[in-house]
Formats: C-alpha cells, sequence, structure tokens
C-alpha cells in the first residue's frame, strides 16, 4: 500500500443544518428533504440512498413545509410566505409565488395530486389549483382564530383536517367551510399548560383523524362526530411530526425527545376483525427534536435538529434480509466542499454562507524521524496550521460550490444568483485578495466549477447546461468556449473532471452519462456508455487519461478515453464482481485521486474508508478478507503477496470529508468527528435516566 | 402405633409460602398458596390459617381452582399425584395419579376434563407440557395416565407458561426464545430475541410470561427489566411487540387484571406497578412492600390482588392498590447472624428476620407475630451494597431486655458498631429502645450475654469483643430533672493478656463469669469483677463454652475449633473429662442438664446429648441433617411430654429446632408426620372450639378412659392423642353445621349413650397396670439397650472421659446395669 505522511486535519468546522422537511414521493422513490437553512436535497432511495441534485439556501426562505404534487412536481412553502416550485431538471427554482397569508406553516397536496393546500399565520387556508407550468388561487376556506399548523387531506378528498393551536378542525372542501372543531385538551400530566399546539394531523379513509400535539399526546378523533376517541400520552415533551402508510396500517410519530414511536393497527384477536392501534417499536436514533418523518413502503424516515437522516427499515416488510434492510444514518453531504491546492498545501473549506482557507502545519521531522518512527506514530508539528483567509458572500444565498486552483492563486465560488473569481498574491506572509469584475452574464451561477492541472483554465459548469471553459492569465481572464448541451435536453452538468495534461474534460449529469470533451479541439470525445445508478465521483488519471467513475451502487469503472471503450481491468472488475462488503458499503465515494509515480493506483475514500486500488494485484473474491489488516512486515515476501488483493482499505480516519495526495509521499485527510458537530448544536431536551 | 417410634427429623413449619402464585377462591375470601408439602387456605380478611390441605407425600408445585366448579381446588406434587379438594372443609374428594414428577399444573375452563402439567420425563433438563385427561371415575383413587404432549422444552417454572384468549394458544418462554402454540390449528410460532453475544442486548432473557384475558396479547417479562407486549404473533414475520420499561432489574413477574385493562409488574425494586391501557406513560405503583416480588397473582372477581415476597409473605392488596392483609411466614431471606432464642415472654422463635429486622416467629402457629425494627434505616435493595447486619441478640431478665448489636465494615479499618439495649414496655407490650452504645468496643463484638440468675438485683450484660476486652454493662439510674429513667453504663473492662475475647457465659446462679481468651478460659467472679481462675487445654480455640445447670452447674464446657469437647470441674478446678467431638452447635436445655451438641463431619451433621456430669451421650442420632446445622435452640413445652425411654427423656421438658446452612427449620419428633404437622387438622378444631364446661369433663374423663382401654390394646402406649373420631355421635354432633342437625331432643338419647361406657372396658385398673408397665419396660429397655449399644458402637470414635464416682440412686443402678452391657472394646480407640 505504500507509507504515507498524513496530514490529519480537524480543523473544518463544518456542522450541517437540521432537517426541517421530508416529503417521500412513491412514484420515483425519492425523498425530497429540506434543511433549516432552506437548502432541498433529493435522495434517491433506489440508487443506494443517493444525494443526487440540491437546491442551495437562501437566508429568507426557511422551508416549513415541502410537498410533491402531480407526480413528480416538488413544492415547497415556508415563513417568507412564499410557495415555490423546483425545476428537478436544472436544479433551480421554477418560479415562487406569494400566497398573501402571511408566514406559511403547513402545505398539503390533495389525494389527485391536482391542488394545494396551504395553511397561513393569520389563520386562513388557501386552495390552490395546480397547471402544468404553474399554481394558481383557488379560495379561501373560512379564516381560523390562530394559525395553521399542519393539514391533511381525506383520502377521498372531500374533507380535511386542519390542526391549529388549542383545536383541530375539518373543512368540507367543497363548501370551504368548517364543519367541525375538536378542541384538544391542554392538561399535560395534570398540569395546565399554556397552549397546545396540533404539530401534525392525520385523516384516514375511515374517518379517523390523528393528531399530534405538544402536550406529548397521539390521540385519534371520529371526525364524523366530532369526539376523542382514543388517547395515547407517549412523551414528557412535544410530539412534532406524523406520516401514515399509503395502506393505513401503520404511522410513525416522531417526539421533541428524539424517540420516534411506531403504532401499527393489529387485531384485537385472531378470529375477529375488529382492529386496534397499538403503539409497538419507540426507535430512538436521534439526539434531538425529530421535526419530520415519513412512512415509505419499507421504511420509517425520519429527520431533525441533529442533523441526521436516518432510516429505518420495517422488518416485517423487508422480503430478504440482506443490507438493504439494516438502519441507514446519513450526516454528511454526498459532495465534496473541500479543494486542495496541492503546490502550496493549502485547504479551501466551504460553507454555507463563507469560504475559509488554511495553509497546513508542517513538521521538521525528517527522513531519519520518519525511518525510526513506527507506522502509526504523531509526528510533532513545527509550523501549526494557518487560517489564511476567511471570505464572507455578500447577499443572502448559500454557496453552491467552490474551488481552488492547484497553484493556489485563483479562488472561484459560485451562488444562485452570482459568480465569483479571486486572484490571490502572496507576498511572503501576507496574502492579498482581488475579486476579477465584470464577470460575463453567461457566468451568474455555477453548479461546479474546476481548475485545469495547470491552473490556467477554468471550467465552469452553468445550470443551464451549459460548460464554459475560461482561459485565465495574469489577473485577466478569457472566455474560451461553450459546450452547449445537446438539443433538447436541459440537464444540469454538477461534476466536472479534467485530464491533467488538460486535454480532456469529463462532465456528468445527475442521470445521463458522462460526457467527455476534447479541450484542445473544443468539441465533443465521446460518451461514456450511460448506466443506471448516478455518478458520485470521477477522475482522469495522468498519462493513461484513463476516466475511472464511481457510482452510486459502488462500482467502479475505468474507461480510457483515447480508445473510447473500457480498459481491460474494468471488463475483468465487471466479470468478477466485487466484493460483497465493499457493495455493501453505506456512504458513495467522494472523491478519487492518482499517485503520479505508480500509475496502478486508484486512491478513493468514501466517508468511513480510504482505499487504494492496486490494479496489479488479483481481485478478492467473497471468500477473501475485504477489510483485511496490514500484513505485519516481518512476514515473509510469499505469504504477504498470497494475502495481498487489489483493495487496500484503512479505516483509520472516519469520518472522512476529504482525503487527497499533496505529493508522492504525502496525503492529507481531513475529517469531521460526530461529537464535535453534537456539541455545537443546541443542547437537547434534559431526560432523567431513571425517571418516573 | 408403636410405643415411641423412632425419633426422626421433621420439618416444622416455616416453609415458604412463596414458591408458587397465590390462587384466589372465586369469591375472594380465600387465598391458597402451596406450602411444602401442604396447600394453605387463608382468608383474605383476617390472614388467619383456615385450613391446611394435607395428603401430598412431597413438594406441592401448583394449586390451580376447579374451572368447572370454583368450591373446588386441584393441587399436584412432586409425588406424581393430582388431587382434588374442597377447600371450604378441607376434604380431599379424589386422587388422580399420574406416575411422574409434576412441576406445574394449569387448567383451563374450555378443556373440561384435562389439565396441563409440566413434567420431565425422559431427561432430567428436558421439561414438557403435557394436558393429562382426568378420568370420570367415582372411586377416590384414579389412574390418570393419558397424556398427550402440547409443547417440548420448555422452563420448569410454571411463571414461563401462560394460557391466553380463553385457551386459543398457550405461550412459553425460555432463555430467548418465544414459543405460542395454537390448540386450534395445532401450530407453533417461535419468537426468538437477539441473544446475548450482542452486548447491547445481553439481559434479553425471558423471565415470565403473561396472556391478556381477551386479546390477542402476550406480556413478557426480561431479565434487564424490560416488559414486551407481543401482538400479531399468528404471523412470523407481521408480528409486533411493545417494550414497557420501568423495572431496573430482572421482571420476576406479570399478571393481567381480570379485564385486561391494566397489567401488573414486580421485581427486586419491591414496587408493584399497575401499566393501565399498556401504556408507558399512565402506570400506578404500590412501592415499599418490603422484599422482593416473587409472584403475583389476581383475584377471578377482580376485586384483590396479591404478591408473594422472597420474605416468604404474601400481600394482599385492594384494586385500588392499597395494602389490605399480609400473610408472613418465617422470613427465610438472608443469613442468620443472632442464632435462634427464644423470647422468654412469648416463647416464640427470635432471629434475624428482614433486613435490620428482628422477627418473633411462633413455632406453634407457624406465623410470624411481629418484626421488631433494630437498625431503623431504610433498606436500598442493591447488588453489592454492603448493609448494616444485625449480628447479635440477647434476651435477659426474663425478657425484661433486649440487647442488639449492629455492625457493617466497609473496609478493614472501618468497622461501624452499635449496640442497643431494649426495655419491654408492658404498656405498649413492645420493647422500647432504652440505651444506644456507639462503639461499645474497637472491634467485632463476638458474645454477648445477659446475667439471667434470679437472685440478682441488677441487670448485667456482659460482651465480650475481638479487641481483647470484655465489658461488664449495668443498669444504672439516669433520671434527671425532668423524668426518672434508667440507662446502661458499662461497669467493669476486662481483659486477659491481649487475647482477643471469644465467648462469655455466666453460671446459672449468675455468680461466676466465664470469658474465653482464643484458647484460655478465664473464670470471673461477678460480684467483685476478679479473677478467679483460668483453664487452658492448649486444644485449639475455644468456639462454644456453657455452664451445667441444675444438678450440674458445677461444670463447664468448652468447645474448641479442634474437635475437643471438655468439661471443667468449678469446684476441683480441674478438666473433668474431654472427647473428641468437631462440635458446631451447642446448647444447653434451659429445663434440665441435657446439653445438646451437633457435630459436622464429612457426611453430615450429627446429634449428641448429654450431661456435663456423664461423659456417656444420653441420646445420638446420627445424620440428622446432610448439610451444615448452623444453629440449635431448646425451646421448653408447654405441656411436658413424658417420654419414659431412656433415649427420649431429653424431649420431655424441651424440645429441640435446629437451623441448617439452607435454613429450614428441624425439629425431633416421635410422632408420624401427619399427626405432628397437622395441629389444626378438623378433629382438634372441635377440641379445641370445646368450653371448660362441665361437659367437657365429662368428655375429658371419657377421652382419658378411652385412651386407657388403648393402653391396655397396644400395651406400652402411654400417652395417646384422643382420637374422637372413635365416637361417631360426638363427631357427627359436632361437625355438622348446626342448621341441618336434628332437633336436640332426638339426638340426645343417642348422644348419652355413645358416653355410656361399654362393660368390657375395666375403668379402675390404673395403678397395677402401671406396675405391669414398669416391667414390661425394663424388658423392653433391655431391647432397646442392645440398639443403644449398636449405637455406641457406631461411635466409637466418640471416646468418652472417665468415668466418675456417683452415689448410687435406683436410676443411676439401672444404668449402670446398662453400662454392663457396654461394649468398651472402643476405649483402646483412645
Amino acid at each position: 500500500m505504500g507509507e504515507f505522511k498524513v496530514h490529519r486535519v480537524r480543523f473544518f468546522n463544518y456542522v450541517p443544518s437540521g432537517i426541517r422537511c421530508v416529503a417521500y414521493n412513491n412514484q420515483s422513490n425519492r425523498l425530497a428533504v429540506s434543511r433549516t437553512d432552506g437548502t432541498v436535497e433529493i435522495y434517491n432511495l433506489s440508487a443506494n440512498y443517493f444525494q443526487e441534485k440540491f437546491f442551495p439556501g437562501h437566508e429568507s426562505r426557511a422551508t416549513e413545509a415541502l410537498c410533491w404534487a402531480e407526480g413528480q412536481r416538488l413544492f415547497s412553502a415556508g415563513l417568507n410566505g412564499e410557495i415555490m416550485e423546483y425545476d428537478l431538471q436544472a436544479l433551480n427554482i421554477k418560479y415562487a409565488m406569494d400566497a398573501f397569508g402571511g408566514p406559511i406553516w403547513s402545505m398539503a397536496a390533495s389525494p389527485s395530486g391536482s391542488q394545494l393546500l396551504v395553511g397561513c399565520e393569520d389563520g386562513s387556508v388557501k386552495l390552490f389549483q395546480i397547471t402544468p407550468d404553474k399554481i394558481q388561487f383557488e379560495r379561501n376556506f373560512d379564516r381560523q382564530k390562530s394559525r395553521i399548523l399542519s393539514l391533511s387531506w381525506h383520502p377521498s378528498g372531500t374533507h380535511i383536517a386542519a390542526g391549529s393551536i388549542d383545536y383541530i378542525s375539518v373543512f368540507d372542501v367543497k363548501s370551504g367551510s368548517a364543519v367541525h372543531k375538536m378542541i384538544v385538551d391542554r392538561q399535560y400530566m395534570g398540569v395546565s399548560k399554556r397552549k397546545c399546539i396540533v404539530w401534525g394531523v392525520a385523516f384516514l379513509s375511515d374517518g379517523t383523524i390523528i393528531s399530534v400535539d405538544s402536550a406529548g399526546k397521539v390521540q385519534f378523533w371520529d371526525s364524523a362526530t366530532g369526539t376523542l376517541v382514543k388517547s395515547h400520552l407517549i412523551a414528557n415533551a412535544d410530539v412534532q411530526s406524523i406520516a401514515v402508510a399509503d395502506q393505513e396500517d401503520s404511522f410513525v410519530v416522531g417526539t421533541a425527545e428524539g424517540t420516534v414511536f411506531h403504532f401499527q393497527l393489529v387485531p384485537v384477536t385472531s378470529n375477529s376483525s375488529e382492529k386496534q392501534w397499538v403503539r409497538t417499536k419507540p426507535f430512538q436514533h436521534h439526539t434531538h427534536d425529530v421535526r419530520t418523518v415519513a412512512h415509505s413502503p419499507t421504511a420509517l424516515i425520519s429527520g431533525g435538529t441533529d442533523t441526521h437522516l436516518v432510516f429505518r427499515p420495517l422488518m416485517e416488510k423487508v422480503e430478504v434480509k440482506n443490507y438493504d434492510a439494516a438502519l441507514r444514518k446519513i450526516t454528511f453531504p454526498h459532495r465534496c466542499l473541500i479543494s486542495c491546492s496541492k503546490k502550496r498545501q493549502l485547504l479551501l473549506f466551504q460553507f454555507a454562507h463563507h469560504l475559509e482557507l488554511w495553509r497546513l502545519g508542517s513538521t521538521v521531522a525528517t527522513g531519519k524521524f520518519l525511518v525510526s518512527g513506527k507506522n502509526g506514530d504523531t509526528l510533532p508539528l513545527s509550523k501549526n496550521a494557518d487560517h489564511l483567509l476567511h471570505l464572507k458572500t455578500k447577499g443572502p444565498e448559500n454557496i453552491i460550490c467552490s474551488c481552488i486552483s492547484p497553484c493556489g492563486s485563483w479562488i472561484a465560488y459560485s451562488t444562485v444568483s452570482r459568480f465569483f473569481l479571486y486572484r490571490l498574491n502572496y507576498e511572503h506572509d501576507n496574502i492579498s485578495l482581488k475579486r476579477v469584475s465584470k464577470m460575463p452574464a453567461f457566468l451568474r451561477s455555477a453548479l461546479q466549477i474546476l481548475f485545469s492541472e495547470d491552473s490556467t483554465k477554468l471550467f465552469v459548469a452553468s445550470n443551464q447546461g451549459a460548460l464554459h471553459i475560461v482561459q485565465l492569465s495574469g489577473g485577466s481572464f478569457k472566455h474560451l468556449h461553450a459546450f452547449q448541451p445537446q438539443s433538447g435536453t436541459v440537464e444540469a452538468m454538477c461534476l466536472l473532471a479534467v485530464s491533467p495534461d488538460g486535454n480532456w474534460l469529463a462532465a456528468s449529469g445527475t442521470s445521463a452519462g458522462v460526457h467527455v470533451y476534447n479541450v484542445k479541439q473544443l468539441k465533443l470525445h465521446c460518451t461514456v456508455p450511460a448506466y443506471n445508478f448516478p455518478v458520485t465521483a470521477m477522475a482522469i488519471a495522468p498519462n493513461t487519461n484513463n476516466l475511472v467513475i464511481a457510482h452510486s451502487d459502488q462500482q467502479v469503472f475505468e474507461y480510457s478515453i483515447p480508445d473510447k471503450q473500457y480498459t481491460d481491468w474494468s471488463r475483468t472488475v465487471q466479470k468478477q464482481g466485487f466484493h460483497h462488503l465493499w457493495l455493501q458499503r453505506d456512504t458513495p465515494i467522494t472523491h478519487i485521486s492518482f499517485h503520479p509515480k505508480r500509475p496502478m493506483h486508484i486512491l478513493l475514500h468514501d466517508a468511513y474508508m480510504f482505499c487504494i486500488i492496486d490494479k496489479s494485484l488479483p481481485l478478492p473474491n467473497d471468500k477473501t478478507l475485504l477489510y483485511n489488516p496490514f500484513p505485519p512486515t516481518n512476514e515473509s515476501d510469499v505469504i504477504r503477496r498470497r494475502t495481498a488483493h487489489a483493495f487496500k482499505i484503512s479505516k483509520i480516519y472516519k469520518p472522512l470529508l476529504f482525503m487527497d495526495l499533496l505529493d508522492e509521499r504525502t496525503l492529507v485527510a481531513v475529517e469531521r468527528p460526530l461529537d464535535d458537530i453534537i456539541a455545537q448544536l443546541p443542547p437537547p431536551i434534559k431526560k432523567k435516566k431513571f425517571g418516573t | 402405633m408403636v410405643e415411641e417410634e423412632n425419633i426422626r427429623v421433621v420439618r416444622c413449619g416455616g416453609s415458604e409460602l412463596n414458591f408458587r402464585r397465590a390462587v384466589f377462591s372465586a369469591d375472594s375470601k380465600y387465598i391458597f398458596c402451596v406450602s411444602g408439602d401442604f396447600v394453605k387456605v387463608y382468608s383474605t380478611v383476617t390472614e388467619e390459617c383456615v385450613h391446611i390441605l394435607h395428603g401430598h407425600r412431597n413438594l406441592v408445585t401448583g394449586i390451580q381452582l376447579n374451572p368447572n366448579n370454583h368450591l373446588q381446588l386441584y393441587s399436584c406434587s412432586l409425588d406424581g399425584t393430582i388431587k382434588l379438594w374442597d377447600y371450604i372443609d378441607g376434604i380431599l374428594i379424589k386422587t388422580f395419579i399420574v406416575g411422574c414428577k409434576l412441576h406445574a399444573l394449569f387448567t383451563l375452563a374450555q378443556a373440561e376434563d384435562s389439565v396441563f402439567v409440566i413434567v420431565n420425563k425422559e431427561k432430567p433438563d428436558i421439561f414438557q407440557l403435557v394436558s393429562v385427561k382426568l378420568p370420570k371415575s367415582s372411586s377416590q383413587e384414579v389412574e390418570a395416565k393419558e397424556l398427550s404432549f402440547v409443547l417440548d422444552y420448555i422452563n420448569q417454572s410454571p411463571k414461563c407458561i401462560a394460557f391466553g384468549n380463553e385457551g386459543v394458544y398457550v405461550a412459553a418462554v425460555r432463555e430467548f426464545y418465544l414459543s405460542v402454540y395454537f390448540f386450534k390449528k395445532k401450530t407453533t410460532s417461535r419468537f426468538t430475541l437477539s441473544s446475548s453475544r450482542n452486548k447491547k442486548h445481553a439481559k434479553n432473557n425471558f423471565t415470565c410470561v403473561a396472556c391478556h384475558p381477551t386479546e390477542d396479547c402476550i406480556a413478557s417479562g426480561h431479565m434487564d427489566g424490560k416488559i414486551r407486549l407481543w401482538r400479531n404473533f399468528y404471523d412470523d414475520k407481521k408480528y409486533t411487540y411493545t417494550c414497557l420499561h420501568w423495572h431496573h432489574d430482572m421482571v420476576m413477574d406479570l399478571a393481567f387484571s381480570v379485564t385486561g385493562t391494566s397489567l401488573l409488574s414486580g421485581g427486586r425494586e419491591s414496587v408493584l406497578v399497575e401499566w393501565r391501557d399498556a401504556t408507558e406513560k399512565n402506570k400506578e405503583f404500590l412501592p415499599r412492600l418490603g422484599a422482593t416480588i416473587e409472584h403475583i397473582s389476581v383475584s377471578p372477581a377482580g376485586d384483590l390482588f396479591c404478591t408473594s415476597h422472597s420474605d416468604n409473605k404474601i400481600i394482599i392488596i385492594h384494586r385500588n392498590l392499597e395494602a389490605s392483609a399480609v400473610i408472613q411466614g418465617l422470613v427465610k431471606d438472608r443469613s442468620i447472624f443472632t442464632g435462634l432464642m427464644i423470647d422468654p415472654r412469648t416463647k416464640a422463635l427470635v432471629l434475624n428476620g428482614k433486613p435490620g429486622h428482628l422477627q418473633f416467629y411462633s413455632l406453634q402457629s407457624d406465623k410470624q407475630l411481629y418484626n421488631l425494627d433494630i437498625i431503623q434505616q431504610e433498606y436500598i435493595n442493591d447488588y453489592g451494597l454492603i448493609q448494616i447486619e444485625l449480628t447479635k441478640a440477647a434476651f435477659g431478665c426474663f425478657g425484661n431486655w433486649l440487647a442488639t448489636v449492629e455492625q457493617r465494615q466497609e473496609k478493614e479499618t472501618e468497622l461501624e458498631l452499635q449496640m442497643k439495649l431494649w426495655m419491654y414496655n408492658k404498656k405498649t407490650q413492645g420493647f422500647i429502645l432504652n440505651t444506644k452504645i456507639n462503639m461499645p468496643h474497637e472491634d467485632c463484638i463476638t458474645a454477648l450475654c445477659f446475667c439471667n440468675a434470679e437472685k440478682s438485683e441488677q441487670p448485667t450484660l456482659v460482651t465480650a469483643s475481638k479487641d481483647g476486652y470484655f465489658k461488664v454493662w449495668i443498669l444504672t439510674d439516669d433520671s434527671d430533672i425532668y423524668k426518672k429513667a434508667v440507662g446502661w453504663t458499662c461497669d467493669f473492662v476486662g481483659s486477659y493478656h491481649k487475647y482477643q475475647a471469644t465467648n462469655c457465659c455466666f453460671s446459672e446462679d449468675g455468680s461466676l463469669l466465664a470469658v474465653s481468651f482464643e484458647e484460655i478460659v478465664t473464670i470471673w467472679d461477678s460480684v467483685t469483677w476478679e479473677l478467679k481462675c483460668t483453664f487452658c487445654q492448649r486444644a485449639g480455640k475455644i468456639r462454644h463454652l456453657c455452664f451445667g445447670r441444675l444438678t450440674c452447674s458445677k461444670y463447664l464446657l468448652g468447645a474448641t475449633e479442634n474437635g475437643i469437647l471438655c468439661c471443667w470441674n468449678l469446684l476441683s478446678c480441674a478438666l473433668e473429662w474431654n472427647a473428641k467431638l468437631n462440635v458446631r452447635v451447642m446448647e444447653p436445655d434451659p429445663n434440665s442438664e441435657n446439653i445438646a451438641a451437633i457435630s459436622q463431619s464429612s457426611v453430615g451433621s450429627d446429634l449428641f446429648v448429654f450431661k456435663p456430669s456423664e461423659p456417656r451421650p444420653l441420646y445420638i442420632q446420627k445424620g440428622i441433617s446432610r448439610e451444615k446445622v448452623q444453629w440449635g435452640v431448646f425451646v421448653p413445652r408447654d405441656v411436658p411430654e413424658s417420654f419414659t425411654s431412656e433415649a427420649y427423656q431429653w424431649l420431655n421438658r424441651s424440645q429441640f429446632y435446629f437451623l441448617t446452612k439452607s435454613q429450614s427449620l428441624l425439629t425431633f419428633s416421635t410422632k408420624s408426620p401427619e399427626e405432628k404437622l397437622t395441629p389444626t387438622s378438623k378433629q382438634l378444631l372441635a377440641e379445641e372450639s370445646l368450653p371448660t364446661t362441665p361437659f367437657y369433663f365429662i368428655l375429658g374423663k371419657h377421652r382419658q378412659q378411652q385412651d386407657e382401654k388403648l393402653n391396655e390394646t397396644l400395651e406400652n402406649e402411654l400417652v395417646q392423642l384422643p382420637l374422637t373420631e372413635n365416637i361417631p355421635a360426638i363427631s357427627e354432633l359436632l361437625h355438622t353445621p348446626a342448621h341441618v342437625l336434628p332437633s336436640a331432643a332426638f339426638l340426645c338419647s343417642m348422644f348419652v349413650n355413645s358416653l355410656l361406657l361399654s362393660k368390657e372396658t375395666k375403668s379402675a385398673k390404673e395403678i397395677p397396670e402401671d406396675v405391669d408397665m414398669e416391667e414390661e419396660k425394663e424388658s423392653e429397655d433391655s431391647d432397646e439397650e442392645n440398639d443403644f449399644t449398636e449405637k455406641v458402637q457406631d461411635t466409637s470414635n466418640t471416646g468418652l472421659g472417665e468415668d466418675i464416682i456417683h452415689q448410687l440412686s435406683k436410676s443411676e443402678e439401672k444404668e449402670l446395669r446398662k453400662f454392663r452391657k457396654i461394649d468398651y472394646s472402643w476405649i483402646a480407640a483412645l
């Protein structure tokens, strides 16, 4: 595997923002997740839970509700009072429309998908008609006294239930008038709280309304009579969310204590048709408030303030007990937030609203120390890491992407509306920053930015689907060319890779295959055959110009660009198949790099491991140990060779956000321990261990 | 009935009441619990034992009401029989002989003529649930051999089996499995919890199971304190469960209320938890029940619950979670430090009871009289916690004073020691704390004794301690201007060459105090506290020390750790005799000269009864117990027996009780077990209810005559239990309920007739008879002597010391005659 000096970086102070809403789309098996900073992410559950799209957040757009309507159209509404629709192809916001009811707290699409209902701060419930390219206000329902915090349609679409403060209203959709008003008990463990907030309602087809409220109750109401049927006190804190399965035989609620409870409809006795709702299993996968839950046919999905997105499969719904049936926790984004300048040993960290530039520390311990030191020793630092630059964005928009040039003298980043390019000048220890002004209009927003290896060219994937090549020289730049997308498609490119010699540029979109462009001749060279699963990372190897592509199903392909075909090694790998443990990993590969002196090595990593694939060694089969420890050095070469296989995996650094090769013998690894994230979150609700 | 059957070791009450779940009668008036070989019927209101159902010849392992007739009770036992009882009258109705050991019993209303039992047929550790068809037959004893197999590989405990939803299914748990067998479908579903390999679930084991009475819901208790409510268990895949978690330690038992709306659970926390609607947040508690809850049962009427506790107690609890009655047996939860004592007032057996308490236990009524809280601190039940232990207690001055010692030793150097002196208060009829002495000694107190001499004017207490001192405490006036009071103060501190004081003992008249310092015995004058003399035998540390009594009061006995029993003569200040005997327990009889010693050998414990004046034992019984005997005590009899046989004379005035290591309380009896252990069977009930009227005297006399008659026929019988059954008219009169009796006029002639003596009875022949019997006795004796000789031969290593010259009284002459017959070959072995 080779020995490396590793910069173990733990000063990337990244905290993901909390999850506010999740919305599950049954048709496409995708999950939309909105975070408290307004970011919306799309996870493809079929593609190994890969985060395939994201819409950057905006300071003023706190999303409070998210829903899918009319097939696969995604809408969100927030406290700025606007309803927005997202363009899932071009990855931008189609339009935003003010509902004129103050902040919007809840939104629900009708069972048919043709109507949208929003609940507003002023107590109004507004009905919108969804037209093919817009939404249109239809009418107001009877105005209520206080804000509408939750909404649910009856599956037939004739009635809706609306949860407010201290009561639940039932509306007739046709007349728009309130049919029932059900007052919720304010009592909480014998003490009268000031208010009881109905955080969630669910309308079942048999007319039962299930409500969850801030007094910790799950209550069942009969909507025909407006009476309380049954009440379950499940928590000492708020119950904040509810989601019902499509079959209406189970539902899930999330509490502010971080517990998710599963309720199931079970027959009272085996030979009677009478059924009852029973609280079955509690799941404690969160430390903080569970703000939102979703119920897919096979899993319970929950997310909350502690930023984890948790998929808990339902064992009784899982056909085969394989790795898909295991619990899954997603914490980190499936893209790279870090770029690295190898020449100057700089790291650029991307945050939501600023960038940080750090210079890596160094050690005086040289060869001698390395020879005498053992594997795993910590070297003394002679110079600490320097925080060189803190670059704040202008405006309320989040940064989409950023990049530092390999030479370290250019920084580029983009928000939804603006593209920024800076030139850095180093004078001894001082650093000066100069913004390159007058960016052309077509460089308004970028999905991905990449510098060529010699830092003379800048590649920008814009959200219109075009790829721009910009020539950088001195302090100025020149637009060289734009590769326009194939006619008819508007799909945005979100991954770029350039060959070290600067001749080839590979670009990948969310679903279509990978296109390879010839930069010299400025034309499309070839397209890698399409594959079912999205690309998570790609890179072009030096010298050979082989394109290595990692997909979300953990497959890795090697494609020779000059030959326009898969390499022999890649074909062998596909023939033999990957080791089953390799395919069972949770997190996608987010970065691929190469060793300049060892052409047979591919370096790649995901959040929990770092791997060097040595193409010269035999591939492991399912019987061999995949995660073999490093063979002891005193073993004879024969044994070493016998046990060695192509995959050399290290799990020392985790969670690993970034790993790259600085030079032949130096690696940089950026870790973000989960405890550090939790320490920066607001404190969770305090619970007594043996509280009664 | 032979004259004086062999003396047998019998269990004398105090058996476990908490062995199985108690069962309520249908009207909640009675509660049944198994107790050793018997079933006891208690009234739920008065806590009194109404009946003892006896008939099983081995441990009773299960009881259930007959679902078809709620006035009847089934019981099963290890003796392989199922018995059906009429519990109101305490009558055995039927016996079904199954043949193999039965470990638990279940009944079902739906299975009309069969019951379910747990048996182990093949291998010793594999238990099966089988249904037994009970044949309909009019005869008293029926063979029930028709067994049909239901479930295999189950847990032995009946807590791990539950029948649910009107007998549609049966649930059984074992280790990490829950099996549910459906009777109609004849299928078994099996659910497994992740086992101990996973550290998180290390204590996932099932401990008990209960079924909801109306819904398809199974509650299971677990080692880690969780309760799981299983539903939808028809499907191996779709099954689901809910967790309820409050207990921090293993859930000992679970029970659903009759309607199923609430679930009761209990464990080592000694808190009964009621889960309403099976929800985690809605629960009620009944705390401070005193000891671990072992079983919970619910009355069929739904108005009462009851919990059985590890301290041998049953608490009857109202539906609103208020304890209404306590049935307390002998507490056997913990180790006994104080030994067995007799309260001189109540004649109750006194020993360690609940933690920090002394229990007063009535041997006659097999019932706890009361608990005296000595330590008076909240007991925290937690594993590994070092508790304050009540280590010593002694009664003095005819029960007027009680001294107790409690200690707690966390580390070698940190000893907390406290001595308390309690005075009996006649008004409150209880002991009241008089004096509390912190650190009476620097080290553990090894012995404690009062001067119990009748003439002593001042109560005196002596404590001996490992710190090398013995202290004399006397009662002094402690009055001040506010009130008159008395208190205890230290009067004298004695020591002997810094040796540890190990035992102390007052002579019967209180004039001498013997204190042993390791190997040396010192004799002190109790008036001047002068050291009078010392004895040293160099035979190991003295383990027991006691003075002889009555005619033997000039002797001092000491048993050493090296297995030597020494007897010193206090007049000559010389060793009178010694014997090689590894004495574990040595107890003097307060009413006679006899001293009982129990020796320990590798095979078991042997009893020796002897008088200090002579080294020859009066009585030897080998193998009284397989285990170590820890304590023993002589309990004076209320009514002296009159065994004439030499070997049994020592039992005339007192009865000897002893406690083994496994804490079974045993005694010696000559009667058959049925007689001995059923003091309150129906004839006795009738007898006790007779008032002392002239009528009683007639009856009593008549009975005596009856006895005489029997004596004649049985010759050697001296004492005979009166048998009222022999007179049908009387028994009929006494046992038939009053409202069904014919008119008195009709009965009168029959009754009087029955009292008339038949002509054959020779009424006035007592004196010559006695003479005859003396002679008979002689010959009998000689027979027995042979037996005895053999016995002594058996114990030839029990060498006894030199002969002593006596005045030859008549009886001694007789004994001498016996000596002639003894084989003295064993002397050679000395």
